[in-house]
């Protein structure tokens, strides 16, 4: 503790000296760890969150980067050889199960998207202004939120269920003919898309309500002053000022999004259903990890998809910067 | 040792988490063997339910502590992926399903070899054990686990309808067609048939089809049989029936609970499924149809009746852990004649011949299913899945044609480009 209290207010050359004048009647090796102590101070401080860094980033990044390059199979522990990029060529010329999966990663992600942010600035606008049972609305609109999405999941495949589920005999009631919801090969990533729109866009709200609340008015007043009508003051002053959250929103939602897996998972189980039709990138991983125990092979594929994160991430970054 | 343990356990965890659901680190394992305690990993099941009841006569009657875990089917494969992949030492008896995850465990060297642990004790019997289910635990001539529930597949038919349609059982392949069209077209809002329809889900219930037709998974050859005529009959028969006579709105992602619950919802006459899972349908809690269920052995096809009769769950331990001697203790308890029986009666069909052979041991079953499963266990076959290391994958391969039929596509087509999947795939298991 003696470390921290001479340390403070001095360069850490002064600190140094500093330490070693107060400490002159401490025995030697205390003196001298307290004298290196204050060296590395800066360091020292930092260590907790290095290690950690090390230990839950770098290093699974490197050991599955590692792994990307060895015929990893059955057993992590099985002997292993090296052999090159040979995965990845694997992986890249396999037009099954790899391409589409980038394909409805990207489509998942994409849509999602697009609705959660158009769904989540409507609804936000509409919580803007204050208005009576104001609390209300916003606990109703939170409440997706807070739950697990694997439970979310299963509770939309029993709703769903083509035969027994209730959103068909909602449908049957009305005169519309059974739709096959999940278990259709063509409407079920439009499906669990819906899903994903109908747990995450309250997340959206959240995130620009905080962001219109913080707005000054003084614009659109003088908008509504200059006689600009509602369409014409969202579009021309309240959305360019809301541009940078619009894209934190979006940089925040869309990591999440590309990276989704729960929900797919507990409601088309492995391989994303029987014609691998909501199987994406992470779902595919899991599916080479799990089920095929093809960890090399898997981790080629991990290392891929953290690319188009990284890469996604980027591009938004740069735009927010532009905005900004 | 132990550092170089816990860096495997974070590799490995590394390898799978990224971008993956992240992995549960382990508490310390502590020295357990001392602390005389048990850590047993178990599958939600309706056996593992009776067994937890029991505990604590075994912790009276051994003086040993058993920590149990329990996990769902997908989540306990998961949890041994990890935690075996990693050498921990956390588990020391672990349920497992000796046909989808025996051979590639004992390949991986994460099962202790038990053989000698079940032929020393001639009081708990390793002899009353049925020839099929031991050999499904046995890997390369050493026994790695004990069987503890096993499983045949059955007919499962509504007797009202089936009387009101005014047909007799069927014995046949072709009679539960024509029984299945018959009452589907009186009934418009009745399935003739429902079974299972997931690529992989399906195989196991489809297995015993290919066998009554005269086909399995691997010839004698070695080779994918698959593409055989009577493959494609099989695959034909069972993608047909549901297509023609299944649910209006047949989803291709059903496992059991999904048909089971078409089923006990009064919506099909016919469903074949495991007898294992029968109290689903007589249980009036889960099924509106409790109290008008028949069973009947599986109909025969050109082969005859060929149902699989497997081991379904085992009990193993694990390689790493340092507390062997004690996890003998706890299977040896679990998997006595008494417990087989007491769990056989609440509805667990077990592996132990003599508790079949003791009356009291079908005593809780309707009538019919004893007789079906008696009948079964005769004729079965001893897997219901192709028998190689990776079942998971060889699974897609050999079920996408029974997808295939039931959308329409042409089974003949489907089951020969399946065979050439499958021909390539045990090619490169051989390596």
């Amino acid at each position: 503790m003696s470390v921290l209290n001479t340390s403070r207010g001095n360069t850490s050359r002064g600190a140094a000296r500093g330490a070693s004048r107060g400490t002159a009647r401490t025995s030697g090796p205390q003196r001298n760890f307290s004298a290196w102590a204050n060296r590395h101070r800066k360091w020292l401080f930092a260590a907790p969150a290095m290690i950690f860094v090390g230990v839950l980033i770098i290093f699974p990044l490197a050991w599955t980067l590692y792994l990307s390059l060895t015929d990893s199979q059955g057993s992590v522990r099985a002997a292993t050889e090296f052999i090159g990029l040979q995965n990845y060529a694997t992986v890249l010329a396999d037009v099954d199960r790899f391409w589409p999966a980038v394909g409805r990663t990207l489509t998942f992600t994409g849509l999602a998207l697009v609705c959660e942010v158009v769904l989540g600035m409507g609804i936000a606008l509409l919580l803007w202004r204050p208005f009576r049972g104001e609390k209300w609305v916003r606990v109703a609109i939170l409440l997706p939120l807070v739950a697990t999405p694997v439970a979310v999941g299963m509770m939309w495949r029993l709703i769903f269920d083509p035969n027994i589920g209730f959103a068909n005999q909602l449908l049957g009631m009305i005169g519309i003919p059974a739709q096959p919801w999940l278990s259709g090969q063509d409407t079920a990533l439009g499906t669990t898309i819906f899903m994903d729109i109908w747990q995450w866009t309250p997340m959206v709200v959240l995130i620009l309500l905080a962001g219109l609340t913080s707005l000054s008015e003084e614009p659109d007043e003088a908008a509504r002053m200059d006689g600009a009508n509602a369409f014409q003051r969202f579009f021309f002053i309240t959305l360019p000022l809301m541009m940078p959250t619009v894209i934190v929103a979006i940089l925040l939602r869309g990591i999440d999004a590309l990276k989704t897996f729960d929900i797919l998972y507990a409601t088309k189980g492995k391989g994303g259903g029987s014609f691998h039709e909501v199987e994406t990138l992470n779902v595919y991983a899991y599916g080479l990890s799990f089920d095929y125990n093809q960890y090399g092979l898997s981790s080629a594929v991990l290392i891929l998809f953290f690319m188009i994160i990284i890469g996604t991430m980027w591009l938004l970054t740069m735009r927010k910067k532009a905005v900004s | 040792m132990k550092r170089r343990s816990i860096a495997k356990y974070a590799a490995v965890a590394a390898a799978l988490s990224l971008g993956l659901t992240a992995c549960g680190g382990g508490s310390g394992s502590g020295d357990a063997k001392a602390a005389g305690t048990v850590r047993v990993t178990l599958a939600n099941h309706v056996w593992t339910e009776g067994i937890k009841a029991a505990i604590p006569e075994f912790e009276k009657e051994s003086g040993l502590k058993v920590e149990l875990t329990q996990l769902g089917e997908d989540q306990l494969s998961d949890q041994y992926n990890v935690k075996l992949n990693a050498g921990s030492d956390e588990i020391d008896v672990m349920m497992y399903r000796p046909l989808q995850e025996g051979k590639a465990f004992a390949k991986n060297g994460y099962l202790a070899d038990l053989t000698s642990k079940v032929s020393g004790d001639a009081n708990w019997d390793w002899k009353d054990y049925q020839e099929g289910p031991v050999k499904a635990s046995t890997v390369d001539g050493k026994v790695v686990g004990v069987p503890i529930i096993t499983e045949r597949e059955v007919l499962y038919y509504r007797k009202d309808l089936l009387q009101a349609a005014g047909v007799e059982v069927p014995k046949t392949m072709d009679e539960l067609q024509a029984a299945a069209q018959k009452i589907s077209a009186a009934n418009p809002d009745t399935a003739g048939f429902v079974a299972r329809t997931g690529k992989s889900a399906a195989v196991t219930q489809f297995s015993s089809f290919l066998y009554s037709f005269g086909g399995d998974f691997i010839g004698a050859d070695g080779k994918s049989a698959i593409g055989s005529d009577a493959a494609k009959k099989a695959y034909s028969f069972y993608g047909g029936l549901i297509k023609n006579y299944g649910p209006k709105n047949v989803s291709t992602d059903m496992s059991w609970p999904e048909a089971m619950a078409i089923f006990t919802q009064g919506k099909a006459a016919f469903y074949t499924e495991a007898d294992s899972l029968y109290k689903n349908a007589t249980d009036p809690a889960k099924s509106k149809v409790a109290d008008k269920v028949g069973f009947a052995a599986l109909p025969a096809g050109p082969a005859g009746s060929k149902p699989y009769n497997i081991p379904s769950w085992g009990l193993a331990v694990n390689k790493a852990s340092g507390n062997q001697d004690n996890a003998w203790k706890f299977i040896q308890w679990a998997t006595s004649k008494d417990r087989t029986l007491q769990a056989q009666k609440a509805g667990v069909p077990g592996p132990r011949a003599s508790v079949w052979a003791d009356p009291a041991g079908t005593s809780t079953y309707p009538k019919d299913l004893a007789e079906a499963i008696a009948a079964s266990a005769k004729n079965g076959v001893g897997h219901d899945r192709p028998e190689v290391v990776t079942v998971g994958k060889a699974r897609e391969i050999v079920g996408a044609p029974i997808v295939a039929t039931i959308t329409g596509s042409d089974a003949s087509a489907a089951a020969d480009s399946a065979n050439d999947a499958f021909q390539k795939f045990l090619d490169s298991e051989k390596k």
